[in-house]
């Protein structure tokens, strides 16, 4: 019973973290977007949190590099499970046009596992909104609720 | 006296559920206040049922200690202020919970944890004499330090302490962690301070700090409505009109800085309280 109450507000109340992994502020941007009265992502129960120990899904915009991949690697693992990860944009995704630069690593998944990508450069806000919804169903299928 | 016992505990269980409410309904009205939809009114108990569900970790094991003092002092206090026992017994006791939540802040060496703590000592510096101010003056016009004997009273307190409740507004918004005072945490995306004293702490630990806030914040709202305590309705209105106040003084102001609370909060609040206690004494 109280396993189903905490199951409600796993998907009920995300809580994100972004971290720009060295993009250009251009996906940095549409993710604030997001938090405008015009999105209001609050309406379901999403708040930007600037704390990896309260978050439970990281928004990584960027490409790695040699550099920032431990900061990464650092901050996702400050993060309490049950958590989700989502790549934005094409340089998270890929690398993007920097993808061969000899300090790059490549995509966000080189160096942590995630669970969406969502495309686009930028990103558009309905995009990561809809990412994150699409998160929320992986979390589902983890937890075993999925009908 | 039996009755007076399940009482207090019946209120103390349901506290955190009407803090819980409290607190969806403030994000509510806020969120209309900035032109935006908002989120569920039974948001926060999501969001502490997602904390009560995530794997605890913690720093230390000073953390957790701490934070489950401070949850039980916030629940105690609320007990022992439905209860109806003595206003300095329940002041003491939230004190306890208030030092224990900065020993917990103090106990882990991150800097926003350490400048949240001490931020918070400065907020008790500022709020807690005038609480004790508030409480003597309830004491001069009711002759006792009982919450019972402001219930014996025929007339409401608010008209022989209208400027104590003044004061206790200021504490209250203090207590409350709304702006212009929300200098060592709030509820908002204020980043800068990251969560101030609740940094650290992170999944059920995190919910139990939130759960003694609802305690809190009950207590709070039950001492201002000490103030019109001869009718239930004139209670409600008393707290629902403070609360909006409150809520409409946060989306106004700007977080300010220690300095400046330090001044205005004792400057005002001292010769506020020492006027109405002057009012009473030539009386």
């Amino acid at each position: 019973m109280l396993e189903k109450f905490i199951n409600a507000g796993r998907l009920k109340s995300p809580w994100i973290m972004h971290f720009d992994c060295g993009s250009c502020n251009g996906c940095d941007i549409e993710v604030l977007a997001c938090l405008t009265p015009l999105y209001d992502i609050e309406r379901f129960g999403i708040i930007n949190v600037g704390n990896p120990k309260h978050a439970d899904v990281l928004l990584v915009t960027g490409t790695v590099n040699h550099r920032n991949k431990h900061v990464l690697k650092n901050l996702y693992d400050q993060m309490p499970d049950p958590k989700a990860v989502i790549a934005i944009g094409a340089c998270g995704l890929s690398g993007g046009v920097f993808r061969e630069a000899y300090n790059v690593v490549g995509g966000v998944d080189k160096v942590i596992p995630v669970d969406v990508y969502v495309p686009g450069c930028p990103s558009r806000p309905e995009a990561i909104i809809d990412g994150v919804v699409e998160a929320l169903e992986r979390v589902k299928v983890k937890l075993g609720l999925a009908g | 006296m039996i009755g007076k016992l399940v009482f207090a505990l019946v209120a103390t269980a349901l506290a955190p559920v009407l803090g819980g409410l409290i607190s969806g309904v403030d994000r509510r009205i806020t969120a209309w206040l900035q032109s935006r939809y908002g989120p569920p009114v039974l948001q926060p108990f999501y969001d502490v049922l997602k904390l009560l569900g995530k794997r605890p970790m913690a720093t230390n094991i000073w953390q957790v200690l701490c934070a489950y003092v401070y949850l039980s002092a916030a629940a105690v206090s609320v007990f022992l202020f439905f209860l109806q026992t003595d206003l300095l017994l329940i002041f003491f006791t939230l004190t306890v919970g208030a030092v224990f939540l900065v020993m917990g802040a103090l106990a882990s060496p991150s800097p926003y944890s350490q400048i949240g703590g001490q931020r918070e000592l400065l907020q008790m510096l500022a709020y807690e004499p005038l609480l004790i101010l508030v409480f003597v003056a309830i004491a001069m016009t009711t002759g006792s330090f009982k919450i019972s004997a402001v219930f014996a009273m025929d007339k409401p307190l608010l008209y022989s302490l209208p400027l104590i409740f003044v004061v206790l507004g200021y504490a209250l918004t203090i207590k409350l962690r709304k702006s212009p005072f929300d200098i060592s945490t709030c509820h908002h995306a204020h980043q800068e301070l990251v969560r101030g004293v609740l940094t650290e702490y992170s999944g059920p630990y995190l919910a139990a700090l939130e759960i003694a806030h609802w305690f809190e914040v009950v207590l709070m709202l039950s001492i201002c409505a000490l103030f019109w305590a001869t009718s239930v309705w004139g209670m409600l209105i008393l707290v629902a009109l403070t609360y909006f106040v409150e809520i409409l003084v946060d989306n106004v102001m700007a977080r300010m800085t220690w300095k400046w609370m330090l001044r205005s909060v004792l400057g005002v609040g001292l010769v506020l309280s020492v006027l109405n206690m002057l009012w009473l004494y030539a009386n």
